[in-house]
């Protein structure tokens, strides 16, 4: 008996040894190293020389630093929010009984599926602002139409109205969680003669709390780290890096100017913020969230 | 039985994925005896056409080296990752900017004992493209494709506006004269032309100051972005956005789309007067090809004739990265490159003009560029100016861009603005003299 859980042992780690080097290889060996890194002047090409906490210090007085953060706050703290918005009513909407409901979940996911790289073209047309589409449809309808991407102080709410184009994946799960709400329920609110509204807030809020702080945190992460739009749209976070984010100061320290400490320093405080932003939002939703049969 | 079945194949999964993981590329044994060399290149479409061309031309030269060529985007950055990983191209074709920052980092092979071997000197070429292959007293690379900047006019806007259609600005303050004539409003005060704007094409953004005079280092120690030749620069580029409106400006260029397309506003006629390299030329025959355009040396600040003339130059370069396997034969490729016949069958083909100082009378009279002989000349007459050789340029060159913007926005004053790029970079300089003075110390 023994000797066949060995065996069993030994078989069950050939065939997740891919997963264990792939493991060790990719993703220990580097976060560990970048660890290592953020306390070293490196440069790729000499010795790592360790500088004990001088990339972190430096970083604390690096405006360019503060901007970049200060840049991907607003723009989380504006795309956040309201992509669950703008989620969560359409899933509402095709949840409220429509026929050809596949075909229009379809429809609102299809654009979750545009390559980043593509999407980035497209919409620098769509800002234009002389034959874009949707200063067209403003000037159209008689709004004075803002020049978008060149404008300092229009760069971060186009991009925040670009990333509502993917609000799809997030609307899909929002569907499948009010699909899983007991129809028992609504029919004891009737019963009570609730209206519309309070069913919302009384029964199919509290029921699909554990999706919203679901699509909360992948949203945070998702645009704390936001990268290949900008990247492609606003080089350099032009105009006047009102467009420039944490992840490109990040991208352009490691692989522009090659100082990988520094960018190993801003990857780690990235991720302690990450950290201590989805620490809170489970702590909120211990008192908001509510969990079935929990 | 099994186990052990199973502890070998786990054992060979291991080994196959570490080895996978770990081998480097080997190249193949060649079967006709000749040492095959890699050449990355980033050109692809007609530049890409007439570097194979050469490439094609030394492969049937001889019968030692074989020479193959790869087109790769960001081919810098890839280059410079290859060589921190040890599988470095044997020939990179770069960009005369990277130079610094890369033979700082000790990514290229010094060429001084190669060039001696070849008898090559800087005699032999225009000397601003040797020059800006140098770095710290060793020659890093050699050019091959290399461009000057020039004025470039529309010859019917000129008309159009009642000006001489033959007759170029001369100074910076006819310029500006030229810019009133030629700008249009429509009926509810939107641009709709410019005679000029300092902020198109916004690739040298950063070096506005050296056609006053200024420069951005001062060779040693010294940061300059905030020297008062740069601050008249930048007041220069913000009466621009000041005349005409910076929100005005902004929406026009908002309407701009990629210089290589019909909708370019100088190809489509929006903007009659642009600083812009040689290639200009190939545009305007491909996608305007009517246009009646000229090209003329930059306007200078009328109480300085002395700066007339001046050019940025830069060039594309042949370099060796550090770790090539085959460096000789890599070198034997790029002198080749280098001949009066290679230079001239690559240039003619990317329509660019020769580094060399002898050029073949064929060579100017076959060239589809009428101007060529304008941006040899400007080249030639030594007034020329390129990026600063600082290994922390692409980080200033970002900041002088940024800077540039918020001049250009009217968010704050040219002398505000310069001296924080000052500051921020003068400490990264100071940075990089400690950085290199431990390093020589421990030596």
């Amino acid at each position: 008996m023994k000797g066949l859980s060995r065996r069993e042992m030994w078989a069950g780690l050939a065939f997740v040894s891919p997963w264990i080097v792939g493991l060790g290889v990719f993703l220990l060996y580097p976060i560990l190293a970048s660890l290592y890194y953020s306390f070293c002047d490196y440069s790729v090409f000499r010795e790592a020389r360790p500088i004990g906490a001088a990339n972190y210090v430096d970083l604390a007085s690096d405006k360019l630093f503060w901007k970049s953060l200060l840049n991907t706050l607003y723009f989380a703290a504006l795309s956040v929010p309201l992509g669950l918005i703008l989620a969560l009513a359409l899933a509402l909407l095709l949840n409220s009984g429509v026929r050809g409901l596949t075909i229009y979940r379809t429809i609102f996911f299809l654009p979750a599926l545009v390559p980043m790289v593509a999407l980035a073209v497209l919409w620098l047309w769509i800002f234009n602002g002389e034959y874009g589409v949707l200063n067209s449809a403003l000037s159209s309808l008689g709004v004075p139409a803002p020049g978008w991407l060149t404008d300092p102080a229009w760069s971060k709410p186009a991009l925040v109205l670009l990333s509502m184009w993917g609000v799809g994946y997030a609307m899909v799960i929002f569907l499948a969680g009010l699909q899983d709400v007991p129809v028992h329920l609504y029919e004891a609110a009737d019963l009570d003669g609730a209206s519309w509204l309070h069913k919302i807030r009384h029964v199919t809020l509290p029921m699909v709390s554990p999706v919203i702080l679901f699509n909360g945190i992948m949203g945070i992460i998702g645009s704390l780290q936001y990268f290949a739009i900008p990247y492609i749209m606003t080089p350099n976070g032009q105009p006047a890096r009102s467009a420039y984010f944490y992840a490109m100061y990040l991208y352009d320290n490691a692989f522009l100017y090659l100082k990988m400490g520094y960018a190993s320093a801003m990857a780690w405080i990235l991720f302690l913020i990450i950290l201590c932003l989805t620490l809170l939002s489970l702590r909120l939703a211990s008192r908001y969230v509510h969990y079935e049969g929990g | 039985m099994l186990s052990r079945l199973v502890k070998a194949l786990a054992l060979v999964t291991l080994v196959a994925l570490l080895y996978v993981g770990f081998t480097r590329e080997s190249r193949p044994a060649t079967t006709d005896g000749r040492v095959h060399i890699t050449y990355w290149e980033k050109w692809t479409g007609f530049e890409g056409e007439a570097m194979h061309a050469v490439v094609d031309e030394f492969n049937r030269s001889q019968d030692r080296v074989y020479v193959e060529v790869l087109a790769i985007s960001q081919v810098n950055q890839k280059t410079l990752l290859a060589a921190a990983g040890g599988v470095p191209p044997d020939v990179a074709g770069l960009w005369a900017d990277n130079i610094s920052a890369y033979a700082d980092k000790q990514a290229l092979l010094p060429l001084d004992d190669y060039l001696r071997q070849a008898g090559l000197t800087r005699d032999h070429y225009i000397p601003c493209y040797w020059d800006i292959c140098e770095y710290e007293g060793h020659m890093y690379a050699l050019p091959s494709a290399p461009h000057s900047l020039a004025i470039h006019w529309n010859k019917a806007m000129f008309r159009e506006a009642g000006l001489d259609p033959e007759r170029p600005p001369r100074t910076l303050e006819e310029l500006g004269h030229y810019t009133e004539l030629l700008t249009r409003r429509d009926e509810s005060g939107r641009l709709v032309q410019m005679g000029f704007m300092p902020s198109y094409p916004g690739w040298w953004n950063w070096a506005w100051g050296y056609y006053f005079g200024g420069t951005l280092w001062d060779g040693r120690d010294t940061i300059t972005a905030d020297s008062p030749e740069n601050i008249r620069a930048y007041e220069w580029v913000q009466s621009y956005s000041k005349k005409y409106g910076a929100t005005d400006l902004q929406l026009f260029q908002s309407g701009f789309a990629n210089w290589s397309s019909p909708q370019d506003p100088f190809l489509s006629g929006r903007v009659a007067m642009v600083l812009q390299g040689v290639w200009l030329g190939n545009y305007i025959d491909k996608y305007s090809p009517g246009m009646e355009w000229g090209a003329a040396p930059w306007p200078y600040p009328a109480d300085h004739p002395e700066f007339a003339d001046v050019t940025s130059v830069a060039s594309d370069i042949l370099c060796i990265p550090a770790g090539a396997k085959h460096p000789d034969e890599a070198f034997e490729f790029i002198a080749f490159v280098n001949s009066q016949k290679g230079m001239e069958l690559l240039n003619l083909g990317q329509r660019k003009h020769s580094p060399l100082a002898e050029v073949s009378d064929e060579f100017i009279a076959a060239h589809p560029n009428p101007y060529i002989q304008v941006f040899i000349d400007v080249a030639k007459q030594g007034r020329t100016f390129s990026n600063p050789k600082l290994p922390i340029w692409s980080e200033y060159g970002n900041e002088m861009n940024a800077a540039f913007d918020s001049i250009w926005l009217q968010q704050t004053t040219p002398e505000e603005a310069l001296s924080s790029v000052t500051a921020r970079m003068q400490g990264r300089l100071d940075r990089a003299l400690l950085e290199r003075s431990r390093r020589e110390g421990s030596l």
